[in-house]
């Protein structure tokens, strides 16, 4: 009989989810939105995905192997994700070193800078995202849809107002179906609220994400847009602001990123209401016509102040 | 008839449904060992003081003897659990990675009774230092597993006011089965043992708490408490670890064991199922504690089954009597899969608190290589005690003690549920382990 037994100190049984079961099921929650993309803007979307794909493993790869690390940490499936996430936050039109430059951002200076996955502070697609909209304005602002060139509606609302996007599209109810199931002009990834809601199901069936961020993100910018988005108080279009824009790809996919969110389910909801504050204020505010990624980075920075001052009560005491 | 309450959320905060094997959670037959040839009796299967030996090598002792005596008032009573010669005392390997003085007896397979054996019918009778005493001198430890001797635990009411009374019939952890036996085959004797305990106490009320997955005993000892009004059964949500002490206390009574206090403090005492066994016995038939149940199981074996067998009781001589290993296990647990701690080899007594031996083969046990955290808070949203297990773990791990101790390092109930859910595999419950002997070495205290 073997009497010699391996020793290790307890606990013996594991869970079998792993960092790669949770990047690889976000990956499949976001294959609906692509194939939708695909209808949209035309196959030529695939073209910046796989670039944005492949330059965001290369990278990886080739930093892990100056770090010195396990090459087999690709695998886990996050270089492929913050690919793919870069993707779908830029336009379907773009010259092909766009992704590219974006992808070798992200991974290279938000994700590896900082020290790899699980150190980084910022979402880094979204930093690779900033990267490229500061650098080329242009290139990331020139929208089409069907191969016809257009402003995306939050663009319309923003330079021309309510009236003129509704006269467009033909009517309030024909707006929000269609920024809804999102046949809209917009970023790769972003157009389908319906799509992205299907993905985001998935994820909270398989409990790798819960409903925090997404509720008070998505609930504060409703709340923030019917009161303040119209002509006086509570005048607001808020299902056309909660529809438009990166509202729900942002909420379900980037905010909910766990490396660069709260821990505490408190910290979370309060994450999420400043996400959604500040989406608001860039949008009635600034210049640019829409602010999710912005404000999703803002509270990045903001994320360790969140888990320092918001804690869980501890078993016992008062 | 008997009522299970369901309106009230009899549970606690946090807590796992682990996945776990189906052919191992289910309820087992018990087996009754026959007597071993030779018994290995560790002189310290308690918390406190070591027992002081009574006996020397070439006596002849009964089954039943003290063969150590309890040095102090936290230590307690060690008896022989078989009759025959002493053969060794000496220090042994006992268990985790230790060894210990032992006493080592060779049966002469008589086993006479050295105890002369009551039927106490009526114990009403008894006063409370007489039952109190009986429980010393059996040798009545928590059987549970963390071995803190009985009579000091129901001497509590000298300095606090103990209000109630908890039977802890909830198996501290999966697989382990042995509790469930109990109280379905001596549901009398579970509650008798704690009016004893209610009366040494002097308070009025107790309760039984069994998980909700245990129909069988929740309907037995149900049944048996119609006419036992002072008893009341509180049926628990099945969930991890609801065994925990300061977990059970508050899912049956809502009141939270701060930090570094006691349940005495909150005025409960919990007993465990089979402890309150061995307290019913002691008192009506003087009987010591040389016997308990605990479970084996694994898929190694042919059988997982619940066990009957005298305390010191040498592990292998139980496998070979089950039929040994249907396959060789890569890896041996004393206790459950979640808290219990590996063994090396076979050659370990039975003590007084070992409620269970767990036997895993090589795939399912797995290794796996640490990853940074990704702050995804799993740990945080299951953590019992409330406390950040990612954050302390990572503190830990950058020698940043204080921090690991300002974030409630010492809160730790150990339950591991932080290590099991962690998708980054992270060793955290074992840097909470590590961060906090650190601490106690550098303020200069023994572990």
């Amino acid at each position: 009989m073997n009497t010699e037994f391996q020793t290790s100190p307890p606990p013996h049984i594991r869970t079998k989810d792993t960092i790669s079961t949770i990047m690889w099921s976000v990956i499949v929650a976001l294959l609906p939105s692509l194939f939708f993309s695909i209808y949209n803007f035309g196959i030529i979307v695939l073209k910046p995905v796989s670039i944005a794909i492949i330059t965001a493993v290369a990278t990886e790869l080739i930093i892990l192997y100056i770090r010195k690390k396990e090459l087999s940490t690709v695998l886990d499936g996050s270089a492929v994700l913050t690919g793919l996430l870069l993707a779908y936050n830029i336009p379907p039109d773009v010259p092909w070193w766009l992704p590219l430059i974006g992808s070798l951002v992200a991974i290279g200076v938000a994700k590896h800078a900082f020290g790899g996955i699980g150190y980084n502070i910022f979402n880094p697609a979204l930093i690779g995202r900033a990267f490229l909209l500061a650098s080329w304005p242009v290139e990331m602002t020139s929208w089409q849809i069907h191969g016809v060139t257009g402003a995306t509606p939050l663009g319309i609302f923003k330079e021309k107002g309510m009236s003129v996007l509704l006269e467009k599209f033909a009517g309030n109810d024909n707006l929000i179906w269609k920024l809804f199931y999102g046949e809209v002009g917009g970023c790769i990834g972003e157009t389908s609220a319906l799509l992205l809601l299907l993905g985001a199901f998935f994820l909270f069936y398989k409990k790798i994400i819960t409903w925090h961020i997404p509720f008070s993100y998505i609930g504060s910018v409703f709340l923030l847009g019917w009161m303040f988005s119209g002509r006086g108080f509570l005048n607001g279009n808020p299902w056309f602001y909660i529809f438009s824009g990166g509202v729900f790809l942002g909420a379900f996919f980037m905010a909910t990123d766990m490396v660069t969110s709260p821990l505490t389910r408190k910290g979370k909801l309060i994450f999420g209401f400043g996400c959604g504050l500040f989406t608001f204020l860039i949008r009635k505010f600034s210049s640019y016509p829409e602010g999710v990624s912005y404000s999703i980075l803002l509270m990045n920075a903001l994320t360790p102040m969140i888990d320092r001052y918001v804690k869980e009560r501890k078993f016992g005491s008062k | 008839m008997f009522e299970i309450q369901t309106g009230k959320k009899n549970t606690f905060r946090g807590g796992i449904h682990p996945q776990l094997d189906e052919k191992l959670t289910a309820p087992k037959r018990t087996v009754q060992m026959p007597i071993p040839d030779k018994v290995r009796i560790p002189l310290l299967q308690h918390i406190g003081g070591l027992a002081k030996p009574l006996v020397k090598v070439g006596d002849t002792v009964k089954t039943g003897q003290p063969v150590g005596e309890a040095s102090g008032f936290v230590s307690s009573f060690i008896h022989s659990t078989i009759s025959g010669k002493v053969s060794a005392l000496k220090k042994l390997p006992v268990s985790v990675m230790k060894y210990g003085l032992c006493v080592e007896i060779t049966s002469d397979g008589q086993d006479e009774k050295y105890w002369v054996p009551e039927n106490l019918q009526n114990w009403a009778s008894l006063d409370r230092d007489t039952i109190k005493n009986r429980i010393f001198s059996a040798g009545i430890v928590g059987m549970g597993g963390a071995g803190f001797p009985t009579h000091v635990k129901i001497s509590a009411m000298d300095t606090k006011k103990i209000e109630f009374v908890i039977i802890n019939g909830v198996e501290c952890e999966p697989y382990l089965d042995a509790d469930r036996d109990i109280m379905c085959t001596n549901p009398d004797k579970v509650i008798q043992g704690l009016l004893m305990v209610m009366k040494v106490i002097g308070c009025r009320y107790g309760y039984i708490g069994i998980e909700k997955d245990k129909p069988d005993a929740i309907k037995i000892i149900g049944e048996k408490l119609i006419n036992i009004p002072q008893v009341q059964l509180v049926p628990l949500e099945v969930k991890y670890p609801q065994g925990a002490e300061k977990q059970l206390i508050y899912s049956v009574s809502k009141r939270e064991v701060p930090q570094g206090a006691l349940p005495m403090d909150v005025g409960a005492i919990v007993i465990n199922a089979a402890t309150s066994t061995a307290i019913f016995e002691a008192v009506t038939e003087n009987k010591p504690l040389i016997e308990r149940n605990m479970t084996i199981a694994g898929n190694c074996l042919s059988e997982s089954v619940n066990v009957r067998t005298r305390i010191g009781t040498i592990i292998s001589t139980i496998i070979d009597y089950l039929g040994g290993f249907k396959t060789n296990p890569s890896k041996a647990v004393m206790g459950g899969p979640m808290m219990g701690e590996t063994i090396f080899s076979l050659d370990l007594p039975v003590t007084k608190t070992t409620s269970g031996l767990i036997f895993l083969t090589e795939e399912e046990t797995n290794r796996y290589q640490m990853k940074p955290c990704i702050r995804c808070g799993r740990c945080v949203d299951i953590c019992p005690a409330g406390i950040s297990p990612a954050q302390i773990g990572q503190a830990v791990e950058f020698d940043n003690l204080q921090i690991a101790e300002s974030l409630g390092i010492f809160n730790c109930i150990k339950c591991g549920c932080c290590s099991y859910v962690c998708p980054a595999k992270r060793e955290l419950v074992q840097l909470i382990k590590l961060g906090e002997l650190q601490i106690k070495k550098n303020k200069g205290q023994k572990s």
